[in-house]
């Protein structure tokens, strides 16, 4: 589905292709191109200004799967330090598509756990595209539970197209190792702080994904199913998935207003790839500010908080409130 | 036993004399009822007397929201809750999908897919929480979600056991993200029913998946399934798809989870009343959780 290059993105390619060329020939010193290279860069500038501010949904599922976007283990290495990664669920196997383990962010201890997509196909491969098995959901909350038990705060990052649907994954009870972990992460009196780095895949994202503070990055997604798999469902129809895309309100902007998330990260033009180090410093700085207030919560108040956050989300027509109904016709009289 | 059928008839007059639409397919209106899965034609009123179970080969065809209170409620027990909690169109998905949802509401005479209350099962008053497929699928949005949160703390604050028994084929997807939220929702709820001691079971029937199974449905204390049953995360046409393998046969039913180590029993629907009402007997003392921790 991926691709190194989106449409969106081509004409500003070209142009900054342009730019190069002239710098070339600029530097011979044959002709002095300079004024033209200036406002060539500023046209460039305004470019990319306005195309990724007007990305839409389906563009920013692009985005989010572009396979130069940086992975977990890639914020980890720039965003903490002294990272020792811990292994397997302590009952089946180690799962290479979630990786976690303590490391410091300012010099203090947290635990991070996130998904694992991989950059080339041997890599992928090995991390199972970021799609993880029962395993991989059971290494993560053996490492909450760890974490919890020290009162260290956890950090996860989300980039996942689900949980893998498998054989095997269903015989070792996929359903149930989702289950447990959100279970888990509702009552853990540890800050928890979430953020989508890329994309937030229905279950298998929320099994990692509940917390105190949820982040997105700008040009993140995170959805209840695939566009690509809505679209077939809906109308039969996969190649919809443009459609599909734009219904779901699948964006960091749609869900901030919907109060699903609590902030969005920005990203340099072009996104993340493009200048990983901003987000990294940024990133690191906000995850840092959250842990430090709500550390200083009691833990009760803190899972209370929490608990009111998600019992929140919803949005029904209530008719009557606390009503006891005896059923039509069922007549206690 | 015999009686169910006129219990519920006495109860719901409508929905039994005009049964719902999923349930006059698989149920011809007459005297003999075709089994939907292996074709028999068996008399009506032993087909009821059995609770929808085929005796000849077994298949436990689905029942309705109501059919199940009836089931497993004493009689004239029941007493709905928030049955004012009706669904929204959250992501506008619009007239189409409002439509169905009439339809469906029609159907099923529920406002969506679960019917929530307290009862009295063989005399222990308990919450009991039964989802019904025949509305969009039994899918969870905000209503599924909102009204199996408001049962268990229901529960927790009048001290009852709670029972559920799910049939969903998952997120209802028209109301995207706010589905998937109900997961973390109703999960959080079913720690506090731990927490404070009091006992959650579950009954898994045909189909519990995806979103639904990964979370309220796997987290019981004890948890049933019906016979044959489809349970699972992924569903089978996706997990085909991604392996480009056949799935071998008895995948994802109930007897593979209970041999998976995922299901305490396999229970037939004749044996599922008195099996509870056991599972209550050794978790509560003279029918009331309260009296054991207070
Ligand atoms: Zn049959």
């Amino acid at each position: 589905m991926t691709q190194r290059v989106l449409e969106v993105e081509s004409p500003l390619l070209e142009l900054e292709e342009k730019i190069n060329e002239l710098k070339i020939v600029n530097q011979t010193g044959k002709i002095d191109l300079s004024r033209e290279i200036e406002a060539l860069e500023r046209k460039a500038s305004q470019l990319k200004k306005s195309i990724y501010e007007n990305l839409t949904p389906w563009e920013k599922v692009r985005l989010a799967r572009h396979p130069e976007r940086p992975t977990t283990l890639e914020y980890v290495n720039a965003m903490f330090t002294d990272f020792f990664e811990l292994h397997g669920d302590r009952h089946y196997a180690d799962d290479a598509a979630i990786v976690g383990g303590f490391a410091r962010l300012d010099g203090q201890p947290v635990m991070v756990i996130g998904h694992q997509k991989g950059k080339e196909t041997r890599e992928n491969l090995f991390r199972n595209f970021g799609m993880p098995n029962p395993e991989g959901f059971r290494k993560a909350g053996r490492l909450m539970k760890l974490a919890a038990s020290f009162h260290v705060p956890i950090v996860t990052f989300i980039d996942t197209p689900g949980a893998y649907p498998g054989i095997e994954a269903e015989e070792r009870g996929q359903y149930e190792a989702i289950a447990q972990n959100i279970a888990l992460m509702s009552s853990l009196p540890v800050p928890i702080i979430v953020t989508v780095i890329g994309e937030g895949g229905s279950g298998g994202a929320l099994a990692i994904g509940m917390g105190d503070r949820v982040l997105m990055l700008e040009h993140s997604v995170y959805s209840v199913i695939s566009p690509e798999g809505c679209a077939s469902i809906l109308w039969r129809d996969a190649t919809r998935a443009e459609e599909a895309a734009r219904a779901l309100r699948i964006t960091a902007q749609d869900l901030h207003r919907r109060g699903i998330i609590d902030a969005i990260v920005s990203e340099p033009p072009g996104g993340v790839h493009r200048a990983p180090h901003v987000v990294f410093g940024k990133l690191a700085n906000i995850i840092a500010e959250s842990i430090e207030e709500l550390a200083a919560l009691p833990s009760a108040l803190l899972v209370e908080r929490r608990y009111q956050k998600y019992r929140a989300m919803g949005e029904f027509v209530c008719a009557v409130e606390n009503e006891e109904r005896v059923p039509v016709a069922a007549g206690v009289g | 036993m015999s009686g169910f059928f006129d219990r519920l008839r006495s109860q719901r007059p409508k929905t039994t004399a005009q049964p719902g639409a999923n349930a006059s397919r698989e149920i011809p209106d007459n005297l003999w009822v075709k089994c939907s899965r292996c074709h028999t034609a068996v008399f009506r009123k032993v087909f009821e007397e059995q609770f929808k179970v085929c005796d000849k080969c077994g298949y436990h065809h689905k029942l309705t929201a109501w059919e199940r209170v009836s089931l497993l409620s004493d009689p004239d027990a029941f007493l709905e809750w928030d049955a004012g909690i009706t669904p929204a169109d959250p992501l506008q998905f619009g007239p189409d999908y409002q439509r169905k949802l009439e339809e469906d509401r029609q159907k099923t005479r529920l406002g969506d897919a679960v019917l929530s209350g307290r009862t009295l099962l063989a005399n222990h008053p308990v919450a009991l929480g039964v989802m019904d497929f025949a509305f969009r699928g039994g899918s969870m949005g905000s209503v599924v979600g909102e009204k199996i949160t408001m049962l268990m703390e229901r529960a927790l604050s009048e001290r009852l056991p709670t029972i559920v028994v799910t049939s969903s084929g998952g997120a209802r997807m028209q109301e995207g993200i706010y589905s998937l939220m109900q997961m973390a929702k109703t999960s959080a709820a079913r720690v506090r029913l731990q927490e404070a001691g009091l006992p959650y079971l579950v009954v898994l029937t045909d189909p519990t998946t995806a979103g639904v199974a990964a979370s309220f449905a796997a987290l019981g204390d004890v948890i049933l399934a019906e016979p044959d049953a489809i349970i699972g995360f992924s569903g089978a046409r996706v997990i085909e798809q991604t392996i480009r393998q056949k799935l071998p046969e008895g995948f994802q039913t109930s007897e593979f989870y209970l041999k998976h180590g995922f299901i305490d029993s396999v229970v037939p629907r004749k044996d599922l009343k008195s099996s509870l009402a056991r599972l209550l007997g050794f978790l509560t003392r003279s029918g009331s959780v309260a009296s054991v921790t207070e």
